[in-house]
Parts: structure tokens; C-alpha cells; sequence
């Protein structure tokens, strides 16, 4: 493998061609901040908060797009690369409604953290603001386009990774937006609902409708999981407040899908809390089923099983395990089947 | 899977597709496939409807239902006659190749032609593409397996990847997958008639009597029974009792009417679910269930991929299903000793030498695919590298099978079934969201065939067969081919299943849900 050596920050590193000054940076532990980057998808260099000085360069340049080259000398954080980025910041908050309170994305926005950490308040330059109407026709993502800063992660993400290629970037300047075909809403398009845009939006533009007004990202407890639906075996993190499931959200650690998931496995997870759930043991009672105790049903169960069994040998008795549950609970259908009531007689609806 | 779904965009060359609607059904596989394909793969799609790869694909052969085998036959005729097999691998790796050649010499390109409707120009591309490309992934799902010759449409696939060398190397492989979450961890786990978990087999003495021993109970010696056949069983009085544990026949199964006939002549019937469904409605115990994320224990994916499953909120039924089952085999007399799914999942992997390698610990980053053997075992990305389970692959010369149910003057339309990307069994109807949007069935018209029967788009339609008779909505649409009507079978109000073929593959009893005749009128 062919090596450079470059220096960063003052400092000589040696990595394999190729690489960008960004990650040579962050092998030597220095952090640049990004917003349009992302690493699962490819480079653009659109938001210019990666710049960096490169001697002999004639402007700052965008080190998540840059190749290093041999002999560079870059410098991460010098007082003309604060200054670019801070002015960024200053350009983008000037056109950004600065609602953060109420923002489903406090405490998860990346705008946020870089105005703390550059000490951006309030955009020096006063301007016209947009005010487009808040997208809340589908029951899934909400779209607020006064939010977006043009990063275009997400029109990345639709088609690189979903290949679905349902939104792009339409107008010009000031005008210039992320929209489905002919600026129609998500449900006049052929969006397929994967939220893959909604796991890459750095700011409130993209957020999860189920989530909104369930709890601020912090008080948040996210468990990794694997996804109840197809046999894919993706992963993800359930989102849990107070003991209530409130959400999903992407886990890019996961080894098959990273931060991909489809409808059902992203918005799909409501069912655990739908009210028509059985919460209690059934008995039917003349045709109708009454609520009883996990006593009185089980002991009915044992009393019946034992029963039949003894009068019509074990082979009177089948079980249906599931392919939904657990490899644990399919163990255990299929040792109570062959253990307890003696017979071979159990399948699943692999076959069905 | 004899392969891994990663391999999809890191090393297959050709991706061939037959009877899987991948973008739908298994979309993060979908969506690989497609993202390979534009980085420069090539694909090929084989499917009588326009599925969405199909648009991506650079051969979209539009089959004519049931006739996988012709098919097959007929790229191994090309195959075998051009000499673009892989003597090598066909030589050392594999047996019986006679015959299967002496099959195939009869399904010439013309002969397979007429029977498939692909024309002999694509099948000749088709068999030197996949042929002649190193590294080619066939993937099926259950357009291959869902038809009374799904065991030979599935050995038909294993032919043509042996023939041509695509077996044993990343990005290669006959790689079917799996519809649901754990439908492969339900098999590895012995929840069939005729193994253990492991699939260690039940009539083979020394197995049973390590079960025998590990369980300190005397074990049944016979072959149980399969899921159609247990229904069989509760109509003709043979079966009295039934544990049903999530799921829903009734809405799943073919042929419904069958099955509620069943379930109403069981003397009880307990059904273990998260809401009262239709096969919950005949049970004489409803025991509620925990749902996924109210447990904790591990799922098993279509590549083998045995992954953990967390517990993030409290059992809405306030116990785990785990418990369940002790709780019900203690009133039983036989008290099952856990502490938690983790002590579950270690006896299992201590009985069953594919999986005695893998524990939650192993588990906790990325999973592990089996088989793992050992604690120091990695897993298992690809299946088959130095030899097959059995030694040799044994190729076999399968001739043509004809769906049991055809199109006729009375029934004159093919009737197709699957699932539709936004629904999944029977779980999503109780998503608000989902549901809200998806909430009633629209089945595929062609066109020509709308004109024909004065069906306008989203016209109510009655779909008849000699099993039943069901109403939906019309969605006019090229995906399907002229005489085929397409329905999922998600909706109560439209119960698909309940006018499916009767035909059974007579080895696995998986129901022809792709393939019935039936009649189409306006409703």
C-alpha cells in the first residue's frame, strides 16, 4: 500500500493514500467538526465546517473531501479556519428558526452543538427567513423545510443507500430546498418510508412524527435490539421513556444493516403499545371469554393436558411454536411438546 | 443462506433473482442488491410480476408461474452444451452429474421457451452470463419454495450453482431468505416433528438418549407431526389438544376453511398471543403474550446470524413467555429450572454441536453465525467451503412439475400471493401508523384484463375459487401479467388464504400459495 506523509497540526503522520485530511486527523485524535459528512455516505464537501489551511493553497479547503498529499501542511483549528466556520454558523442560523426549546432535536442537534462549541448566538445578518408550511401529512416523518440547512445527508442517503432517489434538491439561491418530484409532499411520491433521511438529518428538519412530544432526547434510554419483522436480522435501538417504548432509532453499529432500516422495522414497532394487547389470562365461558387469574388458567391447562393425554395417549396432543419468538421460548415449546407431553408432534410456520 | 447478506456489496458480481420481491419483502437486502447493482453488479430478475428491481435489473425474465424447473433445466442445457460448466468443481466436489445431465439434454431452448414464456435469445444470455461470471449469488424466497415442486424448484437451484462452481466462496451461493424474524432460529431450535434443536434427528437412538439424559424424561421415537398434517389430525379426531404459541393460522395458512373446521372439533385449545386473533377466537385458554421487546434472548436471521434480543420494557402480561412455559410444564409436573433465557440458551447450546460455541457474551457485538463448534470458532460466513454436509454434492435430474391447480374455462385466472412491503404477517395491522395508511387490500389487475371485466381502478372486485369466494380492491397495474390477480394476505377483510390452492409440496407441506385458479368478477 502506498503511504503519504503529511503533517497535521504540526505534527508528521504517515497514513495510506488516498485517505482524507479529515480521517488522517482523526486517527491523530483531533476532532474537525462536520456537518454535511457522514461516513456511510459519500463526500460532497457542501457545508464547509470541515475546512481546514492548507500551506500554499490558495482557500480553505474541505478536508472530508480532500485526499492528503505528500508533504501537506495542514492546521485543524487555526484562527482563519475558526473564523470561516464561525461565519458558516452565522449564515446558517441567520435562515434557521431558533425555536430550540421546543425542537424535537434538542439534544441531538449537531447545528446546536457547533453554535455552543464556535459561541454562535445570533446571526449578525438579519435577512429574510423562510416560512414554509410544516409537512405533517404522513403519519411517519415530519418535514420542516424552515429547518433544513442543505446538507443534502439525506438526499444521500435516499439514494445511496434506499437507491430510491424520492427527494433531490429543487430551486435556486435563497429558494433552493430538498423536495420530492415537483415539490409535492412525501405522500405524492414514491418515498417507500425507510426514515433513512430522518436518521441522517443533523438538525430538526427530519423528525420522527411518533416520537414528537414523547420525551427529550436525553431522558431517552436506547436498547440494542434485533428487528422483529423480516429475517434480515437487522438492528436497532428501541427508544424507551419511563418505561414506555416510544420509539426506534437507527443503530449504525449494527452488522448488517449499520444505520438502514425499511417501514416496518423504524415505524412499524407500535404494536407493543396498541390498547387492543391481551393483558390478562382468557377463559371461554359459554362462547364468551372472561378475564381470569394466571392460576386459574394454568391450572385449567394442566387439568385439561393431563386429561386428554391419559385418555388419547400423547400423540392426541400438537404444538404451533413461533417463528416471531425467541430461539429461547421455540426451545422451550418444543421440550414441553417432547418432555412433558410425550410426543414429536410440533412444528412452526416455516412450512406456512 | 449458504452465504452472508454483506457479501451483496462487497463481493458478488451477478446477483440472480428468482421468485423473490426482495425490495419488498426483505428490504435492507433490497436495497444492498440495488445498491450493488449500480456500483457496476449485474442482475438478473426472474419473476412474472414487474417487482421493483425488476426496473433495475438488466434481465427481467417475466416466467410464467411454475415453471422454475424448465427454467433451470434450460440454463443447465445451455450450460452443459456450450461447456461453461465448472468441470473442476463438478469433478471434485460433486456426483451423479449424469444424470443430470441425461435430464437436462431434453429442455432444449425452444422446448423451454414455450413452457416458461422467456425467450430462447434471454435464456442463452441468462445461462453465459451466470455461467461465466466468478462470483454470482442466486437468491430465491418463496416464489421458489411455495409450490407442490418446491423441494425440486430448491434442488433445481442447488444444480445450477453446483454445476457452475457457485457454491463455497463469498459473494457465490444458493441463498434463500427467510421471511420471518426467527423463522431459521424455530428450525435450529427443534420447533419441527423430526429433530432436535440443532437438527439433530429424533429417530436416531444416541441422540435421543443424550436428550433423554439431559431432560430425565423417556423421549418419543417416532416422527411427529407437520403443521398441515396436524390440522388434518384435529378433523379427523386423531389430535384433541393444541398449544399455539404466536401465531395465526387461520389467516396464514392455505386453504382457512380447513383449518377453523379443525380448531372448532379440538376438545381445548390454548392460544398464547399478543391480541385475539381469528385463531385465537376458537381457544378455550388465552394466555397473552410478551411481544419482542418485553424479553430478552436472541433471534437467528437468514444468514445464521444468531443475534441477542433486549428487554426494554416491562412484560405487558407481566411475565415472559419463558415463564409462561415453566409456569404451565410446572403444573404439569415438571418443573423446567431458569433463571433467565440465557440459562435457556445454554443447555440448548450445550446439546447441540452447531451451536455449543455461542453465547450471550460471544454475542453482544455484531452476533455470530453458525456453525460455531467452539468457543474459539469465528462462525460461519459461508457455508460449504471444502466439502458439502454429506460429502459430495449430489446432483439430481429433476423433470417438470406442473402447479396441481391450473387456470381452465371456469377458473381462467392465475391467482399469485406474497406480502406487500409495508405489512408483515400479522403484527403490522396494529401499527396505527401502517395501518392508517395500508389498510385494505389491493389486489393486482393487468390492464388488458380490467378492460376486459370493466374493472376501474380501485373498484371493489370478487376473486372466486373452488374453495371461496373474497372481495378487494382492484389496483389496475402492468406489475402483473395479463390473466394473473395478485393479493397479499394481510387483511382479516380480505382473507386471501382462504380461496388458496389445497396443493401441498408433498415433502415439506408448504402450501402452493403461488399458484390457484380462480375467477374474477366485478363486486
Amino acid at each position: 500500500m502506498e503511504m503519504v506523509k503529511l503533517t497535521i497540526n504540526g505534527i508528521e503522520i504517515e497514513v495510506p493514500a488516498g485517505t482524507t485530511i479529515l480521517k488522517a486527523a482523526e486517527q491523530m485524535g483531533i476532532k474537525i467538526p462536520t456537518l454535511c459528512f457522514l461516513e456511510e455516505l459519500s463526500s460532497v464537501g457542501a457545508c464547509r465546517m470541515c475546512v481546514v489551511e492548507v500551506k500554499g493553497a490558495r482557500a480553505l479547503v474541505a478536508s472530508c473531501a480532500a485526499a492528503v498529499a505528500p508533504g501537506m501542511d495542514v492546521q485543524t483549528h487555526s484562527p482563519a479556519v475558526m473564523e470561516a466556520r464561525k461565519m458558516m454558523l452565522d449564515l446558517l442560523v441567520a435562515n434557521h428558526p431558533l425555536d430550540c426549546m421546543t425542537c424535537e432535536k434538542m439534544g441531538d442537534c449537531n447545528l446546536a452543538e457547533l453554535c455552543y462549541e464556535y459561541g454562535v448566538k445570533e446571526s449578525i445578518f438579519k435577512g429574510d427567513k423562510h416560512h414554509y408550511p410544516i409537512e405533517m401529512s404522513n403519519p411517519f416523518i415530519v418535514r420542516d423545510m424552515n429547518k433544513c440547512i442543505l446538507c443534502g445527508r439525506c438526499v444521500r442517503a435516499c439514494a445511496e443507500i434506499t437507491g430510491q432517489d424520492t427527494i433531490d434538491f429543487i430551486y435556486r439561491g435563497f429558494n433552493s430546498k430538498v423536495a420530492p418530484f415537483y415539490d409535492e409532499e412525501l405522500v405524492e411520491s414514491n418515498c417507500v418510508y425507510c426514515g433513512q433521511c430522518v436518521s441522517v438529518c443533523p438538525t430538526g428538519a427530519l423528525t420522527e412524527r411518533q416520537m414528537a412530544g414523547q420525551g427529550r432526547r436525553w431522558e431517552i434510554t436506547k436498547v440494542k435490539t434485533t428487528c422483529p419483522f423480516c429475517g434480515t436480522g437487522c438492528n436497532f435501538d428501541l427508544n424507551v421513556k419511563d418505561g414506555k417504548l416510544i420509539g426506534v432509532t437507527s443503530n449504525s453499529s449494527a452488522p448488517v444493516n449499520g444505520r438502514a432500516l425499511c417501514i416496518k422495522g423504524r415505524f412499524g414497532w407500535d404494536f407493543v403499545n396498541n390498547e387492543n394487547r391481551l393483558t390478562t389470562p382468557l377463559i371461554k365461558k359459554d362462547g364468551k371469554f372472561v378475564e381470569t387469574s394466571w392460576e386459574e388458567a394454568l391450572d385449567l391447562i394442566a387439568k385439561s393436558l393431563k386429561e386428554i393425554k391419559e385418555k388419547n395417549g400423547p400423540d392426541s396432543f400438537a404444538a404451533l411454536s413461533s417463528a416471531r419468538c425467541t430461539n429461547e421460548e421455540n426451545y422451550l415449546v418444543q421440550k414441553f411438546t417432547r418432555a412433558v407431553m410425550g410426543t414429536n408432534n410440533v412444528d412452526h410456520c416455516a412450512r406456512t | 443462506m449458504t452465504n452472508s447478506i454483506n457479501e451483496i456489496t462487497t463481493d458478488a458480481q451477478l446477483m440472480m433473482l428468482i421468485g423473490t420481491n426482495t425490495t419488498e419483502a426483505h428490504p435492507i437486502i433490497g436495497y444492498k442488491m440495488r445498491q450493488a447493482k449500480r456500483n457496476g453488479a449485474k442482475l438478473i430478475v426472474v419473476d412474472p410480476r414487474r417487482i421493483d428491481l425488476a426496473e433495475e435489473a438488466d434481465y427481467w425474465l417475466r416466467i410464467n408461474s411454475g415453471t422454475d424447473i424448465p427454467f433451470l433445466n434450460g440454463l443447465m442445457h445451455i450450460i452443459i452444451k456450450e461447456g461453461l460448466y465448472d468441470k473442476n468443481f463438478v469433478e471434485t466436489r460433486c456426483e451423479n452429474f449424469e444424470a443430470l445431465e441425461s435430464t437436462v439434454k431434453n429442455y432444449t431452448p425452444d422446448y423451454v421457451s414455450k413452457l416458461t414464456g422467456i425467450s430462447e435469445d434471454d435464456l442463452y444470455a441468462v445461462a453465459r452470463l451466470y455461467a461465466t461470471t466468478d462470483r454470482a449469488m442466486l437468491f430465491y424466497t418463496l416464489g421458489i419454495t411455495e409450490h407442490i415442486c418446491g423441494t425440486q424448484n430448491v434442488m433445481s437451484c442447488a444444480n445450477l450453482a453446483m454445476l457452475t462452481g457457485h457454491l463455497g466462496r463469498p459473494g457465490t451461493g444458493v441463498n434463500p431468505i427467510r421471511g420471518q424474524n426467527n423463522v431459521q432460529g424455530a428450525c435450529d431450535m427443534g420447533a419441527l416433528p423430526n429433530v432436535y434443536s440443532g437438527y439433530q434427528p429424533v429417530i436416531n437412538t444416541d441422540v435421543r438418549k443424550k436428550f433423554e439424559q439431559a431432560w430425565g424424561v423417556s423421549l418419543p421415537d417416532k416422527v411427529g407431526l407437520m403443521i398441515p398434517q396436524m390440522f388434518d389430525a384435529a378433523n379427523n379426531g386423531q389430535v384433541k389438544a393444541m398449544y399455539i404459541l404466536g401465531e395465526n393460522p387461520v389467516l396464514t395458512d392455505p386453504n382457512s376453511n380447513h383449518i377453523r373446521k379443525g380448531l372448532d372439533k379440538l376438545e381445548f385449545l390454548v392460544v398464547q398471543e399478543l391480541f385475539l386473533t381469528e385463531t385465537a377466537e376458537y381457544a378455550d385458554v388465552i394466555l397473552p403474550a410478551a411481544s419482542f421487546a418485553e424479553t430478552n434472548g436472541t433471534f437467528t436471521s437468514t444468514e445464521r446470524r444468531v443475534q441477542r434480543v433486549r428487554k426494554a420494557i416491562e412484560p405487558v402480561p407481566g411475565q415472559g413467555n419463558w415463564q409462561t412455559i415453566m409456569a404451565m410444564s410446572a403444573k404439569m409436573g415438571y418443573p423446567m429450572e431458569y433463571n433467565d433465557p440465557e440459562e435457556i440458551w445454554d443447555e440448548m447450546a450445550s446439546l447441540s454441536p452447531s451451536l455449543t460455541g455461542i453465547t450471550y457474551e460471544r454475542l453482544e457485538e455484531k452476533g455470530i453465525q453458525w456453525p460455531c463448534q467452539s468457543c474459539d470458532h469465528p462462525g460461519t460466513a459461508c457455508l460449504h467451503a471444502a466439502s458439502f454436509t454429506r460429502g459430495k454434492g449430489l446432483f439430481q435430474g429433476i423433470d417438470h412439475i406442473p402447479p396441481q391447480e391450473v387456470p381452465d374455462e371456469e377458473y381462467p385466472f392465475l391467482l399469485n400471493t406474497g406480502r406487500i412491503l409495508q405489512h408483515y404477517n400479522v403484527t403490522t395491522p396494529y401499527s396505527k401508523g401502517i395501518q392508517s395508511m395500508w389498510s385494505e387490500e389491493h389486489s393486482e389487475v393487468n390492464p388488458d384484463d380490467a378492460c376486459k371485466l370493466g374493472v376501474e381502478n380501485g373498484d371493489m372486485i370478487k376473486v372466486t375459487s373452488r374453495r371461496g369466494s373474497i372481495t378487494a380492491r382492484a389496483k389496475v397495474t402492468d406489475r402483473v401479467p395479463p390473466g394473473m390477480i395478485w393479493m397479499s394476505f394481510h387483511y382479516a377483510a380480505s382473507p386471501t388464504n382462504a380461496i388458496t390452492s389445497e396443493g401441498l409440496d408433498p415433502i415439506t407441506k408448504t402450501g402452493e400459495y403461488k399458484v390457484a385458479a380462480v375467477k374474477v368478477e366485478k363486486a
